[in-house]
């Protein structure tokens, strides 16, 4: 039997004034589930995370949170949640531990137990060295992980987290998504908004797609490159860029499934990378630069919309 | 909720009010940032006193039967609470929202919008107090207590606190820009310290600017603090004093609430 969903929402609608910020979707998000949205800046996933973390009314439409409803009960949802917000908020004045001990009595635990929490906690994200000096001088990884420290202090159902690498270097991005990667193992249910499509495919278990307010395809990260791409991707680049759009998609046309022009490369949408590449040859085409690589969920993204996700 | 709900949810006992939880916040940056503060909290009111109580007092002689040092020490005390409340109430609450954005980590937590403001009001009690309390004990020595009933002024500062601190909780929680602190400091808080009977009576001043003072919760603070100090009767009823000061905490307290909730929700 199906366990209750955590996050059950269906038709809910986020509206400021005349703007539709979420236009009506449904979500069903299980115990244990790694759950991702992802979409460019403005599409709503951060209002609809604001509407999950019951920082926020939904303006129509039905949303439980843990089996409750998150404008009756906020409070006792929120005891129950964790919240890495896409701003840092943490308090600089305060030392790393202080703050983990700070916010942990904003839970009412007891200051043993806040004390416990916080340096086991800040093991976890290896701060601990760094548990008596300030907040200032850490870099921006190390206050993410800090702030993601700070959401599990209440050992919590569900850990919501907003675009949480936004900003960091690769090195950084990657330290985080391996500590995600361990809260997820454990069976900590994860919720997470984000734009980079590297990211969804690393963490997340299912994943909405959203565009305008709206869910535009869920599912895996696979399933979702399966039905909306091919295996694989050859990006072409030719040196005269200049009309190199639609003047060599007509060229490339049946090379592979779909061609899709932009204005500084070709995708071909292919099964085979390499074949693909000698049909190009074959055809007396010169590209300056060419690539095979696997499909990803950007190019899902760009055939649900056809936009890039990220500029 | 079935499943793991349960046993994590056990981890968590409240064992502490989140209105104390937010105070204890706002000790916490008082513990790294004391310092700060101790020449206006605690050397400023005494260095006034001698300045102005001694000083001036001696050319000055006695107002309203008593020497003048007594007769400002009360207005000294207010306005010390007075200024205190206000100044914690500007930046810092501005800077919680925009800059820090402190309470919008409260806000993801149990921690709600009245929890914020309660607990930031103990602080400023315990703020206000322990220069209360400070001033209080220079000014024994100096004899400029005469009365018993001087007991009662950490009481009258706490509500003096809470009626100042509040409303201005509210607008600062209402704002985008700091620059607006300029005008509150320049039309509210400098006119009020000049003109609320901290220095000189009331009765000095122009019949016209009187209601100034009249309507400024320092003055009922100090008139309520000087009958104290001085064990006579305050300028009006005890209860239209206490009543005023009372009514500007009330109002300030369901405004600042108002605005904690404007800011933090959509």
């Amino acid at each position: 039997m199906a366990e209750h969903p955590l996050i059950f929402a269906r038709g809910l609608v986020k509206r400021f004034g005349d703007f539709t910020a979420v236009g009506g979707i449904d979500l069903d998000v299980a115990p244990g589930e790694a759950f991702g949205f992802l979409g460019p800046n403005g599409a709503g996933k951060s209002s609809t995370m604001r509407m999950i973390g019951c920082v926020s009314t939904p303006t129509a439409g039905e949303l439980r949170i843990l089996g409750m409803d998150p404008v009756r009960d906020g409070a006792q949802i929120r005891a129950r949640l964790g919240v890495c917000p896409q701003l840092d908020n943490l308090d600089p004045d305060l030392t790393v531990r202080e703050n983990l001990t700070t916010y942990a009595r904003y839970f009412g635990l007891s200051r043993a137990e806040s004390r416990r929490r916080a340096d086991e906690l800040l093991e976890f994200v290896q701060l601990a060295d760094r548990a008596g000096g300030k907040v200032e001088p850490l870099s921006g990884g190390m206050k993410r992980r800090l702030t993601i420290a700070r959401a599990m202090v209440n050992d919590p159902d569900i850990v919501l987290l907003d675009e949480p690498t936004t900003g960091l270097d690769p090195q950084a991005r990657h330290l985080l998504w391996e500590r995600l990667f361990r809260l997820k193992q454990r069976g900590v249910t994860l919720v997470l908004t984000t734009h980079y499509m590297d990211e969804a495919e690393q963490l997340c278990d299912r994943l909405v797609v959203m565009d305008g307010g709206r869910i535009v395809a869920q599912g895996s990260p696979r399933a979702l490159i399966e039905s909306y791409s091919t295996p694989e991707v050859l990006e072409l680049r030719f040196s005269d860029g200049l009309d190199s759009g639609a003047g060599y998609a007509a060229k490339l046309d049946g090379v592979g499934e779909r061609v899709d022009p932009l204005p500084d490369r070709v995708l071909v949408y292919v099964n085979n990378g390499d074949v693909a590449l000698s049909e190009v040859h074959r055809r007396g085409l010169t590209p300056s630069s060419a690539l095979v690589r696997r499909s990803t969920l950007e190019d899902v993204f760009l055939h649900l919309t056809g936009r890039t996700l990220v500029d | 909720m079935p499943g793991t709900a349960d046993n994590r949810g056990a981890a968590v006992r409240g064992t502490v009010h989140p209105t104390v939880a937010v105070l204890e916040r706002h000790l916490s940056l008082y513990r790294r940032l004391w310092h700060a503060s101790v020449l206006s909290s605690f050397v400023l009111p005494v260095l006034f006193l001698l300045s102005i109580g001694v000083g001036v007092g001696a050319y000055v002689g006695s107002v309203q039967g008593v020497g003048y040092l007594s007769w400002i020490v009360p207005g000294v005390l207010a306005s010390t609470a007075f200024q205190i409340a206000l100044g914690e109430s500007t930046y810092s609450v501005l800077g919680d929202f925009k800059w820090v954005r402190s309470y919008h980590g409260m806000r993801a937590t149990p921690v709600r919008p009245v929890d914020m403001v309660l607990g930031h009001q103990l602080y400023l009690i315990f703020r206000v107090e322990a220069a209360v309390a400070a001033f209080l004990v220079v000014v024994l020595f100096f004899g400029g207590l005469q009365s018993p009933w001087a007991l009662a002024t950490p009481l009258v500062c706490a509500l003096l606190t809470v009626a100042t601190s509040a409303p201005v909780v509210a607008f600062s929680a209402s704002i985008d820009h700091d620059s607006y602190f300029a005008l509150l400091f320049r039309f509210v808080l400098i006119p009020s310290t000049l003109f609320a009977g901290v220095f000189f009576p009331v009765e000095q001043l122009p019949g016209l600017v009187r209601p100034l003072a009249y309507v400024s919760p320092l003055w009922h603070g100090v008139e309520l603090c000087r009958a104290a100090t001085l064990g006579r009767s305050p300028a009006w009823p005890l209860v239209v004093h206490l009543g005023y000061l009372v009514a500007w905490a009330a109002a300030g307290l369901v405004l600042a609430v108002r605005a904690f909730h404007r800011r933090l929700e959509d």
